[in-house]
């Protein structure tokens, strides 16, 4: 296998050339560089977005209510309508392919001055309605105590879970928040735990480490919202398409609220799914765009190689003739080329696979070392930049095609070569 | 059958160049019996060297047969030719055509890497003929440190070590002094003696004079082709001893 005298030829030939052959190599090694330092970003902008929101219920929308902007039925347009606890009990009766529907309050006349107080503590935060449920949508972590729970909703039980950031300002580091008493905008409640939103990048509503979580119900009679409901989230039942229940619901509430049949505009609507396969696009649009940069670059690579090679044909006539004078075949002239534009193309590709890993990987080192000094409720947009292992075999079976590819030319006009011609080449 | 080693009838051969085809051989008889050493003489543009080489299956002819040891040469591919060459003939050229990065050792085991003997077999019988040749010590030595003279030994031995029955050389003194000259053709008569066959093509009356037979091109054709009156046996045998 390890043919010594073939290994001599090209090791003499690089050797000889040692400038051209770095110069040829380089761009090969150029090429898979930049293939593996764009994919690895391409993965670092991946990770990083997916990241913000890897938990969030992706089969999941959410709805609203917003002006009418169609006269109907005697009302005029620009009307003003809200979502009820009605609707929510008529939705999940006529649509039973929805898993889970979180019917949610949002105080946005709440937050004014300093609504949460805690004997000296003083601050403004948002305050939200929940059910349950809403966890199924949004999961979190509890670093403290429990998420609210039937009970809350059933006993309109005065209990609170708290944002993070919430946490941080109305309590001591460490300190226990579970059965303390905060003031919400005159009304007490007792901290019943500590929530950790696994999905940061998704906000709907506020900033959810700034907001607090009441109970639904108990919101709705301790702030007077009578039977309001500001929004919903609600899942799909697996294999059930989220835009086809929206297509489902909407009638529904257009019926219960005389709602013009043509007016897209009164119900607003933030279709997770869709969003998401929107996302995907992108990426893939990324994905596409390196690819075609990154082979474009190395066939410009290839034919360099190729060209090389056919320089190093040229000069090696004679002493390609003479070894057909003496007895050489053509298949092991043809051989001789092949190997040496392989192992050209090869080596430099992998000296560019591992350069790029190397900079990938101080690359998320750096990155890292950022993200532990950044306030922590910066959104991140990129981490883990990383190339597989199937990329670094593809890049291997295609530096060796490459070669190969880029030997063939030469190596066809090395066999082209008649011993005559080249022993009379000066 | 007849003993001949190189057998040709009526071979023409042309050149192409550019529009009008140059004719450079005009039908050459030849036959030369094993173990005959052949010098072919003419001046330059006479077709020496394309009869050399057509002789030694560098190149293909148009017209006419040619027997190289009773078996007809045809329009062949590379391969068989490339067989045919390693099997058949042992090369000298007169610019020596050693590989340049090789040493001594390796330029002269080439032929029989070709053949696919292992690299031990093949150059403890390189260091056999080197030694033959008086070239032992300078096995390890490359081309660029050796004098014409050595070079041209290391020629004649690669030439050697795939035991052909023909040797062509092509103006194997053109680039040596008289002195080294001699010795070359000292060795190439003794190679004869053990029954190579040897084709020498030269401009040189001395060299053509140290030959048994010699055959005058001119034009294409055959001018002359008579045994030599003045054929001198090798001085010495000590230069190349056949162990």
């Amino acid at each position: 296998m390890f043919d010594l005298d073939r290994w001599q030829e090209i090791f003499n030939a690089i050797k000889q050339n040692k400038f051209r052959s770095i110069l040829t190599a380089f761009g090969v090694f150029w090429a898979i560089f930049m293939l593996v330092v764009m994919t690895g970003s391409g993965n670092g902008l991946i990770n990083g977005v997916t990241h913000g929101f890897k938990d969030f219920a992706t089969n999941s929308a959410f709805m609203w209510a917003n002006r009418t902007t169609v006269a109907y039925q005697g009302y005029d347009r620009g009307r003003q309508w809200n979502l009820t606890n009605a609707d929510m009990q008529t939705i999940t009766e006529e649509v039973p392919e929805i898993d889970v529907l979180s019917p949610r309050l949002q105080g946005w006349n709440l937050r004014e001055g300093q609504n949460v107080v805690r004997g000296e503590r003083a601050a403004a935060f948002n305050v939200m309605g929940d059910y349950p449920q809403y966890r199924k949508i949004d999961p979190c972590t509890m670093p403290w105590g429990r998420y609210i729970n039937k009970e809350d909703i059933d006993l309109k039980r005065k209990v609170c879970i708290i944002g993070e950031k919430v946490y941080e300002v109305m309590f001591d580091e460490g300190e226990d928040p579970v059965g303390i008493n905060i003031r919400i905008n005159g009304v007490y409640f007792m901290v019943v735990g500590v929530f950790k939103s696994n999905n940061p990048n998704i906000n709907i509503g506020s900033n959810k480490k700034e907001t607090i979580y009441l109970p639904f119900t108990t919101m709705q009679q301790s702030f007077n919202y009578g039977d309001q409901v500001h929004f919903f989230g609600f899942t799909a039942k697996p294999g059930v398409n989220v835009q086809g229940l929206v297509d489902r619901i909407k009638p529904i509430v257009r019926k219960q609220h005389k709602i013009s049949p043509e007016d897209e505009e009164a119900i607003g609507g933030f279709n997770v799914q869709s969003e998401l396969q929107t996302m995907e696009y992108t990426f893939l649009g990324i994905n596409i765009l390196i690819w075609v940069v990154g082979i474009g670059t190395l066939i410009a690579g290839a034919v360099g190689v190729s060209n090389i090679m056919l320089v190093v044909v040229k000069e090696r006539t004679k002493e390609i003739g003479i070894q057909r004078a003496i007895g050489a075949r053509p298949a092991l002239i043809v051989g001789q080329i092949l190997t040496e534009s392989v192992f050209l193309t090869t080596v430099a590709g992998f000296l560019g696979l591992a350069m790029g890993t190397l900079v990938l990987h101080l690359t998320d080192m750096a990155i890292t070392a950022a993200q532990a000094q950044a306030p922590p409720d910066e959104m991140t947009f990129f981490m883990n930049p990383e190339v597989g292992l199937p990329l670094a075999i593809s890049a291997l079976i295609m530096l060796i095609l490459v070669g190969l590819f880029a030997g063939f030319i030469p190596a066809m006009k090395a066999v082209k070569i008649k011993p005559i011609e080249a022993l009379h080449h000066e | 059958m007849s003993n001949s080693i190189i057998k040709v009838e009526g071979l023409h051969k042309s050149y192409r160049m550019g529009t009008s085809a140059l004719h450079v051989l005009k039908g050459i008889d030849l036959d030369i019996k094993a173990g005959e050493m052949v010098s072919i003489m003419g001046s330059s543009g006479s077709g020496k060297s394309t009869l050399l080489n057509i002789l030694g299956i560098l190149d293909g002819h148009d017209r006419g047969d040619y027997f190289l040891d009773n078996i007809k040469i045809q329009k062949m591919n590379e391969t068989q030719a490339a067989r045919f060459r390693n099997n058949y003939i042992g090369f000298i050229f007169q610019s020596f055509n050693l590989i340049s990065f090789k040493n001594a050792m390796e330029n002269v085991a080439l032929p029989l890497y070709y053949k696919n003997i292992s690299r031990k077999k093949r150059n403890q019988k390189a260091l056999e003929y080197l030694e033959r040749l008086g070239l032992k010590e300078w096995a390890n030595h490359l081309p660029s440190e050796l004098s014409g003279g050595q070079k041209q030994r290391i020629a004649i031995a690669r030439a050697l070590i795939s035991e052909p029955k023909v040797i062509l050389a092509d103006e194997p003194t053109g680039a040596l002094d008289t002195q080294t000259s001699y010795e070359v053709m000292d060795i190439l008569q003794e190679v004869n003696k053990m029954g190579i066959t040897v084709i020498i093509v030269t401009h040189e009356d001395d060299i053509a004079h140290r030959t048994q037979r010699i055959i005058r091109l001119r034009d294409g054709i055959i001018e002359m082709n008579k045994k030599n009156g003045h054929f001198q046996a090798a001085a010495s045998s000590e230069v190349f001893s056949t162990t």
